[in-house]
């Protein structure tokens, strides 16, 4: 079977259907938020150490940050 | 969960908060790693190099017995197995692989290929998603200190150091750019409907996951498009994408649409 080009490979364009502008007065671009709202919508690539699971170093981030609920993309399992 | 293999290393990207509801694409996405496999006997190297080869295709695998999962048989992709080196009875291969891949069952399976048996030695994963080893990944440490400095300092570059946008996790999905007037519908859970639509990306295909995203750049809600990047361009009413997930808190925009009252 030939190689299959996994999902980071894949390029999409960008297609316009209908012209438009933004109102500045509402939202927020992503970087731009203020640090509290940075936060509660934020990830962390972390790299996990050897040793604890996924579970115990996501609730170490939980107290390190002092936040109330984190959660994490998929556990290193293999 | 939480039966994870404690010596596995690598990418593990953490949820803060709101942006925990963008979990399910992350589990979704593709994954790579850097595996060591011990071989349980002798075997040439160009022997190994084909049947880690012959890998390289959508695979069968059965959950082990310490899984997080139903415990069913269940298809996954090996986009690719690349060979790095072979140093007697350990072999390094990296693995591209769809989510949700056990690799130490897919070291158990080569090894019963190879006929010497084989097991997984040691595992770090190099990519999850979108986020990858070199590009802004932090160690716990790392997360501790900066952490600290902030909170000193307040300056919102250190913060930027160890934090990304929870957009950023949304990368690799195909995004439907929309107006300011239909953010706040679908923040109430209304489906997308084609004059609310400004740009969208290629590659969309009926059933496929989208994010729907402000022309600032922000996340709206995760849904599941109705039709084609080509027909969308064409529709002038109708569903587009229904919505799955929303991710933006309602009223962060105007509300636009006529309520039932006369």
């Amino acid at each position: 079977m030939p190689r299959s080009s996994p999902p980071w490979e894949v390029k999409r364009e960008l297609v316009v259907k209908a012209e438009g502008e933004t109102d500045p007065k509402y939202g927020c671009k992503p970087e731009e938020r203020p640090a509290k709202e940075y936060i509660r919508f934020g990830v962390i690539n972390l790299d996990k150490p050897a040793g604890p699971t996924s579970h115990e170093v996501a609730a170490w981030v939980k107290r390190i940050l002092g936040v109330h609920n984190v959660g994490h993309g998929g556990t290193l399992e293999a | 969960m939480g039966w994870g293999d404690p010596n596995v290393t690598g990418v593990l990207p953490v949820t803060l908060e709101e942006s925990r509801k963008i979990v399910q694409a992350l589990l979704l996405s593709g994954k790579e790693y850097v595996c060591l496999m011990k071989l349980h006997g002798d075997i040439s190297e160009a022997r190994v190099k084909d049947v880690l080869k012959e890998f390289e295709d959508t695979i069968y695998q059965r959950p082990p017995l310490r899984a997080s999962v139903k415990r069913q048989l269940r298809t996954r992709r090996i986009y690719y197995i690349d060979f790095l080196e072979m140093d007697g009875r350990n072999v390094l291969f990296k693995v591209g692989c769809e989510g949700g891949t056990y690799i130490r069952k897919l070291c158990f399976d080569i090894g019963e290929v190879l006929g010497c048996g084989a097991h997984m030695q040691e595992l770090r994963r190099t990519r999850a998603g979108p986020f990858i080893e070199e590009d802004a990944i932090v160690t716990l440490h790392d997360v501790a200190y900066w952490f600290m400095e902030w909170q000193k300092s307040g300056d919102a570059a250190i913060l930027k150091k160890i934090i990304q946008p929870m957009e950023k996790a949304l990368a690799l999905v195909p995004k439907i750019y929309i107006r300011d007037s239909a953010v706040d519908a679908v923040c109430h859970g209304a489906n997308l409907t084609a004059p609310g639509v400004l740009s969208l990306e290629t590659g969309i295909s009926d059933g496929s996951v989208v994010a729907i995203f402000t022309l600032k750049g922000e996340a709206v809600a995760l849904a599941v498009a109705e039709a084609t990047t080509e027909e969308i361009l064409n529709m002038e009413h109708g569903v587009v994408a229904k919505v799955k997930r929303v991710l933006m808190p309602r009223g962060t925009y105007p509300k636009c649409w006529k309520s039932g009252e006369i």
